[in-house]
């Protein structure tokens, strides 16, 4: 591939099923510009006829801070300590919408995607990565929500703030190290698929969303950390509500999507090509 | 590494097919059966693309192992236009699969040289909700192109397709015919060094459709390999100079375009101008219908092979109705040398009194003026459909041939004429000729 743009005379080798090997990502660097066309389409669809636009974005996490808040703020009175319930959870609906969404959308990518895949070729990784993009866009605008809140409530910048980064990339890639395995097993058994949506709407209940995690009993919290969703949220709130970081939870956090990222890079660069056969 | 634009070397690709019922082990009672199912479903779908080592060697004859392609090797230099030639489930869309990526094959390599743009369905890609310009870019660039790219050549594609007025459009609302336009024209501005092309033609009107040969065609002349795979023979001979025969996955004729058209069109059946199927087993059809015997015959009723092109000539099929109820119509189309189809007739009287046909041997002969076909030789395709229901018996390509001598001393024949007339038919018509006077001329 050149810069100016005309012929580029790399060879393709087309051989039977690969060796085990990550995904490509020099092939992924050369689609950079069909990335960025799909993810913009995933958007531009998404709102499509649509008056309010990717106003709706808000609207979502803003209905469930308010019936969380109501329910278990309110009716039940879970202790949250001197947090007040609706900031404690603002913080931690907002990226948890954000991943539930992208992990769904991204393991059911190449179901939905199907008739794409058996008539052209390009890195399948794409479709993945479309949603994981994707739906940033609709994390930040609804991300207003959290700055809104967090003035309204009086808290002021502090120095964990200095972490966000860290666990925003852990957000980002702990739901596309999920879906690398997914995808392709949804594709191939009717089951994963199934099952996907029961877990999905039961693992908000896994992860210290509408609770304070400090009501988990600490004897099973080295179970409860293994699940990759807590770090990040427990992040999310150590850093915005200038908490202590729960270091414990956030590398297990870090080390659990590294290991899927990995092995699923593998999986997934090892199943993209036969899926095609079996569908 | 050589300069050839494509080489392919002894690709093959296996499918299994059917269930690998004997995964279950037999002596297992229903509980560990039960227990075993997902072990052995999962087991099962593994099959689908792994093979044994037997299997791939070709040694075990197994009912349920499909080899789509096996063993096949052909090069294409860069400027080459090859036509892709093979009846329905010969290999050819695998082979088209495997070079454009999309599954892997079972055995072999393929080397590709530059970039290859593939279009194996037109519009795969497009999305509904989009504006003709979006899907331009986003179409583009699932091809495989750069977004500056797709910039330098916007207005040309656009001119192209000849939908400017609807390129703001969500695609939703165009019609089929500009979808296609608007897809065919992305992939005429590819400039790939390989282009490779599964039937586009059979969409699209004839103005477009010529517009997109003229392009495959330059295509080869600006030194790029292109692979063109079609049912349509006039194009093939046409367009390419080289084509490849496919039969059950394998080559067997890799020669000039008419040479491999010509075998296909005579479908190995040889240039029989009459077959019959004494066996009742063996013939084609099922259990409601079975196909006796095609052949040609002269008005006499006597078979022929070949008849004169001024003399009526009936095409005769006959066929066993084995179960009642049906409302038949055979039909004939006939096909030139080229591979183009001249005409299709039916037995109009069985469609329109809707009389189901008894138990009994049928004969329907259609009768082909004198005065219509050119001379060469020519194919028939002999069909059996059902009136009330999708139903067809059998579809017999290219069963007979026979051959059509246009002689000097017939109605057109005047002998003063070198050469064949120009046209797939060459009907003898009624022709007359006045003289008018010059002065009458000059008057209006």
């Amino acid at each position: 591939m050149n810069e100016q743009g005309h012929v580029d005379t790399h060879l393709t080798v087309i051989e039977p099923i690969a060796s085990w090997g990550f995904i490509d990502m020099r092939e992924l660097a050369r689609y950079r510009d069909l990335l960025y066309f799909m993810i913009w389409r995933s958007i531009k669809v998404a709102y499509a006829q649509s008056i309010g636009g990717i106003a709706w974005a808000m609207v979502q996490p803003a209905l469930q801070v308010i019936v969380f808040s109501l329910i278990f703020g309110g009716l039940l009175a879970v202790d949250t300590g001197e947090i007040p319930y609706p900031l404690l959870s603002t913080v931690a609906v907002i990226p948890w919408s954000y991943m539930s969404s992208t992990m769904g959308g991204a393991s059911s990518s190449l179901v939905t995607n199907a008739s794409i895949l058996g008539k052209i070729y390009f890195p399948r990784v794409i479709f993945l990565i479309t949603p994981v993009v994707g739906n940033l866009i609709s994390f930040s605008v609804s991300s207003v929500l959290i700055v809104a809140v967090l003035l309204y409530y009086g808290v002021g910048v502090n120095l964990q703030m200095l972490y966000l980064p860290f666990v925003f990339l852990l957000m980002v890639l702990t739901p596309l190290s999920i879906a690398l395995w997914l995808s392709s097993l949804a594709i191939r058994f009717r089951d994963v698929r199934i099952i996907m949506n029961y877990i999905m709407r039961l693992f908000i209940y896994l992860v210290p969303v509408m609770y304070p995690s400090e009501k988990i009993p600490p004897e099973f919290r080295d179970i409860y950390i293994l699940n990759p969703f807590v770090g990040v949220i427990e992040g999310f709130r150590s850093c915005l509500l200038g908490h202590p970081m729960m270091w414990d939870s956030l590398l297990t956090s870090a080390a659990v999507t590294t290991f899927l990222l990995f092995t699923g890079g593998v999986y997934f660069r090892r199943m993209e090509r036969v899926i095609v056969d079996v569908i | 590494m050589t300069d050839k634009a494509l080489a392919v070397d002894e690709v093959s690709k296996l499918y299994r097919i059917g269930s690998a019922a004997d995964l279950v082990s037999k002596d297992d009672n229903a509980v560990v059966r039960l227990l075993k199912k997902p072990l052995n479903n999962y087991r099962k779908y593994r099959s689908l693309y792994r093979f044994t080592e037997e299997e791939l060697q070709g040694e075990t004859v197994g009912k349920d192992i499909l080899w789509a392609l096996r063993d096949v090797s052909f090069n294409v230099e860069p400027g080459e236009v090859v036509g892709l030639v093979g009846a329905n489930g010969a290999g050819k869309s695998t082979l088209l699969k495997i070079l454009s990526r999309v599954t892997p094959p079972t055995k072999g390599r393929c080397v590709i040289r530059g970039r290859v743009s593939c279009l194996l369905e037109v519009g795969t890609g497009f999305h509904s909700e989009l504006t003709g310009r979006e899907n331009i870019y986003m179409n583009s660039t699932i091809l495989g192109m750069r977004k500056r790219e797709v910039d330098r050549k916007f207005d040309e594609i656009v001119d192209f397709s000849g939908i400017s007025k609807f390129i703001d459009t969500p695609v939703k609302r165009y019609s089929s015919g500009m979808s296609v336009r608007l897809a065919f024209a992305i992939m005429a501005h590819l400039e790939p060094e390989i282009l490779i092309v599964d039937e586009v033609l059979a969409v699209g009107d004839a103005e477009f459709q010529r517009k997109c040969l003229n392009q495959m065609g330059n295509a080869g002349r600006e030194g790029k390999a292109v692979l063109f795979v079609s049912h349509n023979m006039a194009a093939i001979t046409r367009l390419c100079d080289r084509g490849l025969l496919l039969r059950n996955g394998q080559i067997v004729q890799d020669g000039t375009a008419a040479d491999v058209v010509h075998t296909h069109v005579s479908g190995g059946h040889g240039e029989a101008a009459s077959r019959e199927w004494p066996d009742m087993e063996s013939a084609p059809g099922d259990d409601k219908v079975r196909l006796r015997a095609v052949r040609i015959v002269a008005e006499s009723g006597a078979p022929l092979d070949s008849v004169s092109a001024d003399e009526q000539v009936g095409i005769q099929l006959i066929y066993d109705v084995l179960e009642e109820g049906q409302v038949l119509s055979p039909y004939f189309t006939i096909v030139s040398d080229a591979g183009i189809d001249l005409f299709s007739t039916t037995d109009a009287d069985a469609s329109a009194d809707k009389v189901a046909r008894q138990v009994g041997r049928y004969i329907s002969t259609a009768w082909v003026p004198g005065g219509l076909l050119a001379g060469g030789t020519h194919y028939v395709r002999a069909v059996m459909r059902s009136v009330q229901e999708q139903y067809r018996p059998f579809t017999e390509r290219d069963i007979i041939a026979f051959n059509v001598i246009d002689s000097d001393s017939g109605i057109f024949g005047t002998g003063w004429w070198e050469g064949r007339p120009s046209g797939v038919i060459h009907p003898r018509l009624q022709w007359s000729t006045e003289y008018v006077r010059p002065e009458m001329v000059i008057e209006e």
